[in-house]
């Protein structure tokens, strides 16, 4: 599955965040990479919704509805905001 | 930036198309009247959601085609095996609801002050939140130069063809026909890849400021190329759509 960017998740993100982030600085907690959201890998349809650093192809974000409550995970990000 | 954005709750609405406009053959432009639409950035997106009658949603993000200050508009390219994309631009009708949440995104976006030399470039429809970037440079007044150049695989694929064949003063557009060219074509004829952005980018000095949008392979290979050739990483904005993908 080709990857889109982390603009793609904008709205998702305004879901769980409460305000706009595809511009909010990320480090990758395994390699050290570091852009904005928006330039991020992003698999939609993964199931859920997956983040990964585009340079060590590290999970960085999971986004999952179950029974429509969203469970997030973060712990691949040294950085946000 | 996060903390800057202003605070505001996103909430679907239900938006009336007004108009339909035919932009190439698999290409429509759709008009929409938003009750509660708080205004956009030139280069936002949106979403757009459909539920079938078993409750089945399938949601999709498009850019923004107008300039802030328009009506809103999306510009959508049907793809063939598209859950959502064939059913905006085959059976949606001027009047038909369309439920909707945006405006999105704070990265992919220009404002005059940001300045320029402005590079923009853009593979198939990745030309939609261009457009917005072109039509309100005008609407603003900013003489910030501008090159377009528009990657298409036929002149019969190029989007706002009418649009971009009166640019605005200070805005070349410049067209590249990756599969085939009408006789006497004297534009580009190949993809764009390094050579070719030697002929046509600001050169790095200028501290231009590049938006790349389109087909994931393109934006990678544009966005290097750009690099590689002293653009700083963060002065290229990129945003890349899957095979699948909307925006």
């Amino acid at each position: 599955m080709e990857a889109v960017d982390g603009n793609a998740i904008g709205g998702l993100l305004v879901e769980v965040f409460g305000t706009e982030m595809t511009g909010a600085a990320t480090v990758c907690g395994n390699c050290g990479d570091a852009r904005p959201v928006a330039g991020l890998a992003v698999y939609l349809r993964a199931p859920g919704t997956i983040v990964r650093c585009r340079t060590c192809d590290s999970v960085l974000m999971a986004f999952v509805t179950v029974r429509d409550r969203m469970c997030v995970d973060l712990l691949g990000l040294a950085v946000l905001g | 930036m996060a903390g800057t954005a202003l605070r505001r709750r996103l909430i679907w609405q239900v938006a009336k198309v007004s108009a339909v406009t035919t932009e190439t053959a698999s290409v429509r432009t759709l008009t929409l009247d938003v009750p509660d639409w708080p205004g956009h950035q030139a280069g936002q997106h949106l979403d757009i959601r459909l539920t079938d009658e078993d409750g089945y949603v399938a949601e999709r993000s498009y850019s923004i085609a107008s300039a802030p200050g328009e009506p809103v508009a999306i510009t959508v390219e049907r793809l063939e095996d598209g859950e959502v994309s064939p059913y905006l631009t085959d059976e949606l009708r001027a009047g038909d609801d369309l439920e909707l949440r945006g405006p999105i995104g704070g990265y992919f976006t220009w404002e005059p002050e940001d300045g320029g030399p402005l590079l923009l470039l853009a593979g198939g429809s990745g030309v939609v939140p261009l457009r917005s970037i072109l039509r309100y440079r005008e609407r603003t007044g900013s003489a910030v130069p501008v090159r377009l150049l528009y990657s298409s695989r036929t002149l019969d694929d190029v989007i706002y063809r009418a649009e971009l064949d009166q640019p605005a003063r200070g805005v070349e557009v410049i067209h590249a026909l990756t599969r085939h060219q009408p006789p006497g074509w004297a534009g580009y004829a190949r993809r764009v890849d390094a050579a070719l952005l030697g002929e046509v980018a600001w050169p790095a000095a200028e501290m231009p400021l590049a938006y790349v949008c389109g087909p994931t392979s393109f934006v990678e290979a544009v966005s290097q190329a750009l690099v590689q050739s002293g653009y700083p990483p963060e002065r290229v904005k990129t945003e890349r759509f899957g095979a699948t993908g909307g925006t």
